[in-house]
């Protein structure tokens, strides 16, 4: 499979974030994702497309190491290299710890902790040894302002996270994720839960958030994605078949297969 | 077209097949009843024996030749504080053993193996912890005939009840928020301590009220150490002893158990012993049933704050 030209791609002004290259990924036996390489760029919205086992959440949870808890799951080569520091996120030698620290996640069903509101926010503060009361409460809140979710609680933060609407808890997590300033912020599936005016609120908010953070969207909706998203990447069987400008993508998509795929003649 | 329905045939089909219904549920009221009933018949007949029995200087006498001057007290004092030891030994070793084989442990043939041995220790008889520790505690570690020595020997005998039931509590958190902590970059060990303990508390906690349950009610391997049958005398409390007197003085007094004083007094030949023996008994179902209270109680407060 080609390399996406990233130049092309690219438009003027935009800057590299981070460089999917050539990426190999195993679960067991199984060839998850064949040789993917893709750019994702600052302060845009990427969404990642493509019909069901095709791979795009697999990329995703290899950008915050999640397939390290698990065993039996292997990266066979490539890597993903973070800007400006160019480091390769993929290598044993860098902490996936680290890597988290860097890069957040919201997963496709609300997960919030069974705990208050605001401990929720402040659980990613104080796993960065962050102790000083003020300092927590001041983050707390400019995360749930972030993930305007603030107005809502504000006078019961310590009300257990469980007791909102999905919708509202969908907006936790991403006020969790938000709390410790993360370079880009992954989001898996994040609507598919949710309610039409959850989806709505959320979706809002993911294009309020690139003015701030860099974000990398899997979702099966492909009106989701071309509403919301800046760059958009469609996968098929563990391989990336076209990279592109999400308007382009869509309008005119290079490949037969994205054509078929997004007018819904396959998946 | 469609066929004119038979109404009569149809229910007579379901009137038939219905029969099972009747004949399994009366069945299953049986096998309940076999179950439920026997235990009533039981408790009622040794509390009618024994609840006139009980006085106040019934718990606080000594065991004694004439039985109605004979009490429990050495023998709840024992029950308690061998619980004690058991409680403070076997829960932190078999929840960390199942934190470590859950959270920790990598998953081998190692692992594998090790794992298949904790559901068989728990199928070991009791008599044969009760020969491991008198080898082992009794004479190895020279900690006598000892309270010490009943509360580490009830203690391994638990200990794997309260390890599979850490892991099952562990295993019943989901996934999405095992995963939401690390994704917080949290550590293995900040992820145990923040989410996996505190949400898996009841589970855990149930477990070991299973084990300690248990624990209370075993005889044989107390005797094959060498607890003995007639104490008149309770261990020193904290810093009374002969000096140097120390805290933890108690842990190496002689005892004796709840069970076993029953044991002693239904070997007697007299009537009124016999009385003794369901008094006690009537006693040590009652600290059992207390026991299981408190769990359901602590559960409900642990489990308040989880939905899932």
């Amino acid at each position: 499979m080609q390399v996406p030209n990233v130049m092309e791609a690219g438009v003027e002004g935009t800057v590299l974030k981070a460089e999917v290259r050539d990426l190999d990924f195993y679960y067991g036996a199984f060839h998850a994702l064949k040789r993917v390489s893709m750019p994702i760029y600052d302060r845009h919205v990427t969404a990642l497309i493509g019909p069901s086992g095709c791979g795009k959440s697999t990329l995703l949870r290899c950008f915050n190491r999640m397939h390290d808890l698990y065993p039996g799951n292997r990266y066979a080569g490539g890597g993903i290299v973070f800007h400006p520091d160019n480091t390769n996120l993929l290598s044993p030698e860098v902490d996936p710890i680290e890597v988290r620290m860097r890069i957040s996640m919201v997963f496709q069903k609300p997960n919030p902790f069974p705990k208050s509101i605001y401990e929720n926010v402040a659980y990613s503060l104080r796993v960065r040894g962050m102790r000083n009361k003020n300092e927590l409460d001041d983050r707390v809140e400019s995360a749930l302002k972030g993930a305007a979710l603030w107005n809502e609680v504000s006078n019961r933060l310590g009300e257990l996270g469980a007791n909102l609407s999905g919708g509202q808890q969908q907006r936790l997590c991403i006020a969790r994720a938000l709390a410790s300033d993360p370079e880009i912020i992954l989001f898996d599936e994040p609507t598919s839960a949710l309610d039409p005016i959850a989806t709505a609120s959320i979706e809002e908010l993911v294009t309020e958030l690139k003015e701030k953070v860099t974000i990398l969207i899997v979702t099966h909706n492909m009106q989701q994605a071309a509403r919301i998203s800046d760059y958009t990447a469609y996968m098929y069987l563990g391989e990336m078949v076209e990279f592109g400008i999400t308007d382009q993508l869509f309008i005119k998509p290079q490949k037969k297969a994205t054509e078929d795929y997004i007018t819904g003649r396959f998946g | 077209m469609l066929q004119a329905t038979d109404l009569n045939a149809i229910r007579a089909i379901i009137t038939r097949a219905k029969r099972w219904d009747l004949f399994f549920s009366l069945l299953g009221i049986l096998s309940l009843m076999i179950g439920i009933l026997t235990f009533v018949v039981l408790f009622v007949d040794m509390a009618i024996q024994g609840v006139p029995r009980l006085s106040y200087e019934f718990f606080t006498s000594f065991p004694s030749r004439r039985a109605a001057n004979a009490g429990i007290l050495s023998a709840w004092v024992g029950t308690i504080l061998v619980m004690l030891v058991t409680a403070l030994s076997a829960v932190p070793l078999g929840v960390a053993a199942g934190v470590y084989l859950e959270e920790y442990a990598p998953k081998n043939w190692i692992t594998d193996i090790i794992e298949i041995n904790i559901s068989n220790l728990a199928g070991i008889p009791s008599i044969v912890y009760g020969l491991l520790a008198l080898g082992l505690f009794v004479y190895y570690f020279g900690f006598g005939q000892s309270i010490l020595t009943a509360g580490l020997t009830l203690a391994l005998l638990i200990l794997p009840v309260i390890i599979v039931a850490t892991r099952e509590s562990i295993r019943a958190i989901p996934q999405a928020i095992h995963e939401a902590s690390f994704a917080c970059g949290a550590t293995t060990w900040q992820t145990v301590r923040d989410h996996i303990l505190p949400y898996s508390s009841a589970g855990i906690l149930t477990g070991v009220i299973i084990g300690m349950a248990r624990a209370i009610g075993e005889t044989a391997p107390i005797i094959t150490i060498g607890a003995l049958t007639f104490i008149a005398f309770l261990p020193n409390a904290p810093f009374s002893g002969d000096p140097p007197a120390g805290l933890f003085d108690w842990i190496f007094a002689p005892f004796t158990v709840m069970p076993i004083q029953m044991f002693n007094w239904t070997s007697r030949p007299e009537a009124e012993f016999q009385v003794n023996a369901a008094a006690a008994g009537f006693v040590l179902v009652f600290m059992t049933l207390a026991m299981n209270g408190l769990a359901i109680w602590l559960r409900y407060r642990l489990r308040k704050n989880i939905k899932w």
